[in-house]
């Protein structure tokens, strides 16, 4: 198990102060996630020693990077760290395969293989290629593997599929998928979007006005609808599922949580999906309806009812040990006399696996 | 014509020696000016860019006190070396560098400035410190401006008059330039040997900026 990241820095910015005061996994992947302008960019370059800290202290793997109070400030490239851009900034006066070894040449330590990122992010037929004739994925791509080549103790991504359409999206995301099962550093993810942050992250981090809302695992923090970016229209949980079997008559695949089977319309390629259901996607019976058109019904206990709206309430709920939650009418919640303890039954209309919401 | 052959390799001397020295001395000025917020940046570019407008006896009066055995840095020259740096190649190279530096760190910093941060902050958290990054990054991706303000400066060394006069003066083989002699053979009515010199530095005036343009459009192409 890798050394924690400990991070605890102020930095005054002018619409707002960032002030920041975390203790991270020494491995997996933590979403960072905020609105554009809300400090996760500004935060990342703390930590790489792109932005001068005048209050903080940054530690990672076991070694201070900044400790203002006892005058340690690490250069960046005494930082063992490894940082995507938002734009790839790959170096235009070198090829592809220069870009590469520029980052292996410097690295402290060979631990990751050169032909292992390569041929983990698909690059050996780009390495001729001068680094300016690439598509905007390619060059994110050459982007990632060129920071996995520094071997890093700690990698930074900051919105990696921001500036991609969505069709190049897609294409990365595979990628995104592997170096999540592949990494064993921690990896700092920065985005604004909900959905992409949930498929990869292990742990979340809300940040809003530079002040961090929310900070824990992922599953524990979605359920914070108290939070403004997690409430509303987003507000869901995230369940981790078993891919059993593929209809094929029907074209549907079965997948397994803990409350019971999903359903989805997707030929669904990985082994364990995750997937991603909305309260607002999540309706309530008091018996199980025999004649539902919704294909996905499982059996729940209510854990807890919060106020949302004025018209609505949020209700938490178990499905054997996952949760789950509903956002139903306070007229509802009345007629069918919901309250804590009442074993119910949810009727589950759409259910999000990997950005492609499938309903059934 | 040996008279004139004589200049012209002195001549070609002086400028490489100065490009060569202005490389060294205007890229980390450029690269100052090009990144700095500092209140000091309008006034040092201002100096900088004095020896375009000012008349050259302007500046050839002022060097020729400043090296002139009797101030400061001349009199320490003469310490030294025991010879004086006013009528000297070494004081011609000094003259040179202040009079071309102007051409030398504008083209630099118009390289540097578009530039920005993003690469150099790339190769810093790949592991490059500071000086790597300037040579590994910044050098090649600024490879035009280098050219360019090479050949601007070396250009203009060449074509130095006002000033050679000022504080070099006439010395066959020490500080009688091209300039110098083609002006003598004018003045000694001496038309033809004026007329081979002129047309010397011409022609290599002219392959010298279009061998420059033409560089530099291949790279925008």
């Amino acid at each position: 198990m890798n050394s924690p990241v400990r991070i605890r820095l102020t930095l005054p910015r002018d619409a707002f102060r960032l002030h920041v005061d975390l203790a991270l996994e020494g491995q997996g992947i933590t979403g960072l996630f905020g609105e554009s302008g809300s400090g996760k960019t500004s935060l990342l370059r703390c930590l790489a020693g792109l932005e001068k800290v005048a209050d903080g202290h940054i530690e990672v793997g076991g070694e201070t990077w900044l400790d203002t109070e006892a005058g340690v400030n690490r250069p960046p490239h005494e930082r063992s760290l490894a940082y995507v851009f938002q734009e790839p900034r790959l170096f235009p006066h070198l090829s592809v395969e220069r870009n590469l070894q520029y980052a292996a040449k410097r690295a402290e330590s060979s631990a990751v293989s050169y032909d292992h990122v390569v041929e983990l992010l698909s690059l050996t037929r780009l390495l001729p290629r001068n680094a300016t004739q690439l598509s905007g994925g390619e060059a994110k791509r050459v982007a990632i593997a060129r920071a996995l080549l520094r071997s890093p103790s700690l990698l930074l991504m900051d919105e990696p599929l921001s500036s991609l359409d969505a069709g190049k999206q897609r294409e990365l995301l595979p990628y995104l998928d592997r170096l999540q099962a592949d990494l064993t550093i921690p990896v700092i993810y920065v985005s604004h979007s909900i959905d992409e942050i949930t498929q990869l992250s292990d742990q979340l981090v809300v940040l809003a006005s530079g002040a961090v809302q929310a900070a824990g695992p992922l599953q524990e923090v979605l359920l914070r609808t108290d939070i403004e970016l997690l409430g509303g229209a987003e507000a869901g949980v995230i369940l981790e599922t078993d891919r059993k079997d593929f209809d094929n008559q029907h074209r549907l695949t079965r997948l397994q949580f803990s409350g019971g089977d999903l359903w989805v319309s997707a030929d669904v390629p990985s082994p364990h999906p995750r997937v991603r259901i909305r309260a607002n996607d999540v309706s309530l019976c008091k018996t199980r309806p025999a004649d539902s058109s919704i294909l996905n019904i499982v059996p729940v206990v209510v854990e807890e009812i919060t106020a949302d709206g004025e018209a609505s309430v949020l209700v938490e709920l178990h499905a054997g040990s996952d949760q789950l939650l509903a956002r139903i009418t306070r007229r509802s919640l009345r007629d069918l006399d919901i309250a804590v303890g009442s074993q119910l039954f949810a009727q589950i209309k759409s259910v999000a696996v990997r950005n492609s919401a499938v309903s059934i | 014509m040996t008279d004139g052959w004589q200049a012209l390799w002195l001549t070609a001397q002086l400028a490489a020696i100065t490009t060569a020295i202005l490389m060294v001395v205007a890229t980390p000025m450029a690269w100052w000016l090009a990144n700095t917020r500092s209140v000091f940046r309008p006034p040092i570019q201002a100096i900088v860019a004095l020896p375009i407008v000012l008349p050259p006896t302007v500046i050839g009066f002022y060097l020729l006190v400043l090296l002139g055995p009797t101030s400061t840095l001349g009199g320490w020259w003469v310490q030294l070396t025991g010879s004086t740096l006013t009528f000297s190649f070494s004081g011609l190279v000094i003259a040179s560098c202040i009079y071309s530096l102007p051409f030398a760190v504008q083209p630099l910093q118009n390289a540097f400035e578009p530039l920005g941060q993003a690469e150099v902050e790339a190769a810093r958290t790949l592991g490059a410190s500071k000086l790597d990054a300037f040579f590994s990054v910044v050098v090649p991706m600024s490879k035009p401006g280098f050219i360019n303000a090479a050949v601007l400066s070396f250009a203009h060394t060449i074509g130095e008059f006002g000033v050679v006069l000022m504080v070099g003066g006439n010395i066959p083989g020490e500080t009688r330039l091209i300039s110098i002699a083609i002006y003598d053979s004018v003045e000694s009515l001496d038309y033809s040997t004026a007329h081979s010199m002129s047309a010397v530095l011409l022609v290599l005036a002219f392959v010298t900026l279009l061998g420059m343009f033409l560089f530099n459009r291949r790279r925008a192409a």
